[in-house]
């Protein structure tokens, strides 16, 4: 067992005579930490101090520096200190101690507070000026990616893009099928719920063929994309980013937008369309199956009120705005990965970042094409 | 029991550690005795590694017993294992810093999580670990990443002592530091080994740390510990891979000029 630790003052003749012992190691801090505090407070009726180190079992650095500490308050206030009995094997990390904490650290400099808060709203606007200029950035690089690989078609990088599409794409299909299904689902249920008080059950059709071709359709399956793959391209670009992947590829003279970034943006752009028509197909059926289930109308009279209710005009409203989405979605998550520091925290934070910036920029593309497709009759 | 009375700070025994079919170590033995600085070599993927993330508990074993300060580990005693890592501070070839917090707040963490203290203390002993390492105090406000190879290394081995730990694992100290720094930090090593009465155990590739600052070199070969002894023994071996390794064209520094 370890010897418990204690500290006897003695105060004869104005002499402080500090006797500490037993195990003045880590394991002891909290009750060391108090002996040492309560003999700080002695110190000032005395006028030297005796520090006699004979009685001590064992002793770790944090039993040394509290001595030491103790010992540099007494000859602070003037008072001679004399260390005795310290141990042939403990002399070293004795002395050692007595060398640090000598250095004061210069505190920095205390902020005015109302200062502090107008320098965090500019650095943060100035930071929502700067998350533009970087995506325009980012998509003019691809634009000029783009450009050379079409004067070039081979340099196409083709494994790279039917790997990302096969992985965003074809894998992905299950759970937007899933979740779109659902959805469509839930609409109808809900519609046939509402409308059966008016005896209007049969616009529910109207409701969903219009709600998921123009809009919900897309906007999940972009949402689900931005989630599900955007999270994937910041962490992937980014990860190459702390591992100096990326320098490598500029130093073999190769532009990383044209390797990594181009092929992802492209297989985005050109698997999200098709996403949103197979997730836009289980969304009706969805629909449908609540119709006969839940609201007793068969599949044929489903059918034909789906023909009645929409026409082409809804499905392209739906289909144009998918390659936008996924352009934003694409540049928005390459552009935060490329903004990866050094630190995991710093991947984490990016990866967060892109998610909730394309996914709210998917939401205001979505606006945006609704006031222009409202403002051009379709 | 008193650590006084013991004088083997690691005694692993018939240890057998391998991966699906592939045996890593086959029975091995080794000791390391209290306050020596013993230094590991091995080939590349010869299991150096292993080994010593096998004594730390990283890695399970398939057979043996590993003792350390007497306390056998493992098994039933989950809380002497716990009780024993709190007597070793290792460091990690890449430091393994965490790289959310600063360098004085790596250090505190060990503190933090094992002991009860006032921050003002906390502070003072973090910094005083610093300087022992030979950083100087202000460097303590920095985060891993600001560091170059050098300084990480030390901000790591003052984490790593920050327990006052009896035993400090090294896993390759010194790669990757040139020269001058190596050597300043192998003579750090020393110097706390000294004041601190510390034993380490010390994987490494560097012959001129293992010519300076180990008492003991244990060679592993084949899953064994072929050699073990000071490095005049270990260049006068006779085992194959031993020979090879330290009278290889690298290491024509080490031989002894008279002979």
């Amino acid at each position: 067992m370890r010897a418990h630790p204690g500290l006897t003052a003695d105060a004869t003749d104005e002499v402080l005579e500090l006797r500490p012992s037993g195990s003045w190691v880590s394991l002891n801090v909290t009750e060391l930490e108090s002996l040492a505090n309560s003999a700080i407070a002695k110190v000032g009726a005395s006028k030297s101090v005796k520090l006699d180190l004979g009685a001590i079992s064992e002793i770790d650095t944090v039993g040394a520096w509290l001595l030491e500490r103790l010992s540099r308050r007494a000859a602070a206030g003037g008072r001679p200190v004399q260390m005795t009995g310290v141990a042939a094997n403990y002399l070293g990390l004795v002395e050692e101690v007595r060398l640090v904490n000598r250095h004061e650290v210069e505190p920095a400099p205390k902020k005015n507070p109302v200062l502090a808060r107008l320098t965090d709203l500019g650095r943060s606007s100035l930071g929502a000026a700067q998350d533009v200029v970087v995506f325009l950035e980012m998509l003019a690089a691809l634009s000029f990616a783009l450009l050379r690989t079409l004067r070039r078609p081979r340099s196409l990088r083709v494994t790279s893009l039917v790997y990302q599409m096969y992985r965003i794409g074809w894998q992905a299909i299950p759970i937007v099928m899933l979740i779109t299904f659902l959805i469509g689902a839930i609409i109808a249920q809900q519609g046939i719920f509402h409308f059966r008080r008016f005896g209007a059950e049969s616009y529910v059709v109207d409701m969903v063929g219009i709600l998921v071709l123009r809009e919900l359709g897309v906007l999940i399956v972009a949402i689900m994309v931005a989630g599900r793959s955007g999270s994937a391209y910041t962490a992937e670009i980014g990860s190459m980013k702390m591992r100096e992947e990326i320098d490598a590829l500029v130093t073999m003279g190769l532009d990383p937008v044209e390797v990594l970034i181009l092929p992802r943006i492209v297989a985005l752009i050109l698997t999200l369309p098709i996403l949103a028509f197979i997730g836009s197909m289980a969304a009706l059926y969805g629909g449908g199956l609540v119709a006969q289930l839940y609201g007793g109308m068969g599949p044929a009279i489903f059918i034909a009120r789906l023909h009645e209710a929409i026409s082409v005009t809804h499905f392209e409203v739906g289909m144009l705005k998918a390659p936008f989405m996924a352009l934003v979605i694409g540049i928005v998550a390459c552009s935060e990965g490329l903004r990866v520091k050094g630190s995991a925290e710093s991947l984490g934070q990016q990866t967060t970042t892109s998610v909730v910036k394309s996914i709210f920029l998917v939401i205001v593309l979505d606006g945006l094409f609704a006031v222009f497709f409202a403002s051009i009759g379709m | 029991m008193d650590d006084l009375q013991v004088s083997c700070a690691i005694r692993v025994t018939d240890l057998v550690v391998g991966f699906g079919r592939q045996v890593v170590l086959n029975e091995l033995s080794l000791d390391v005795r209290r306050g020596e600085i013993l230094g590991l070599v091995g080939a590349s993927g010869g299991g150096k590694s292993v080994l010593m993330r096998t004594i730390i508990g990283l890695i399970p074993r398939r057979s043996g017993t590993i003792e350390v300060m007497g306390v056998p580990l493992g098994g039933a005693a989950e809380r002497a294992t716990q009780e024993a890592a709190a007597r070793w501070g290792i460091l990690f070839q890449q430091g393994a810093l965490f790289s959310s917090l600063t360098v004085k707040q790596n250090v505190q963490f060990p503190l933090r999580e094992n002991l009860q203290m006032s921050p003002a203390l906390m502070d003072e002993i973090a910094i005083a670990k610093l300087e022992m390492v030979g950083l100087r105090a202000e460097d303590g406000d920095k985060f891993p990443a600001e560091l170059s190879g050098g300084m990480t290394k030390r901000a790591a081995l003052a984490r790593a002592l920050a327990l006052d730990p009896a035993i400090v694992f090294l896993d390759e100290p010194t790669s990757g530091l040139d020269p001058i720094s190596a050597g300043d930090f192998d003579a750090l090593i020393k110097t706390l080994q000294r004041t601190l009465g510390l034993t380490v155990f010390m994987v490494t590739h560097d012959l001129a740390s293992l010519n300076t600052v180990c008492d003991r070199v244990a060679a592993l070969a084949d899953g064994k510990i072929v050699a073990i002894g000071p490095m005049r023994d270990l260049l006068q071996s006779e085992h194959p891979w031993v020979r090879a390794y330290f009278h290889g064209k690298r290491s024509q520094m080490l031989q002894p000029k008279a002979s």
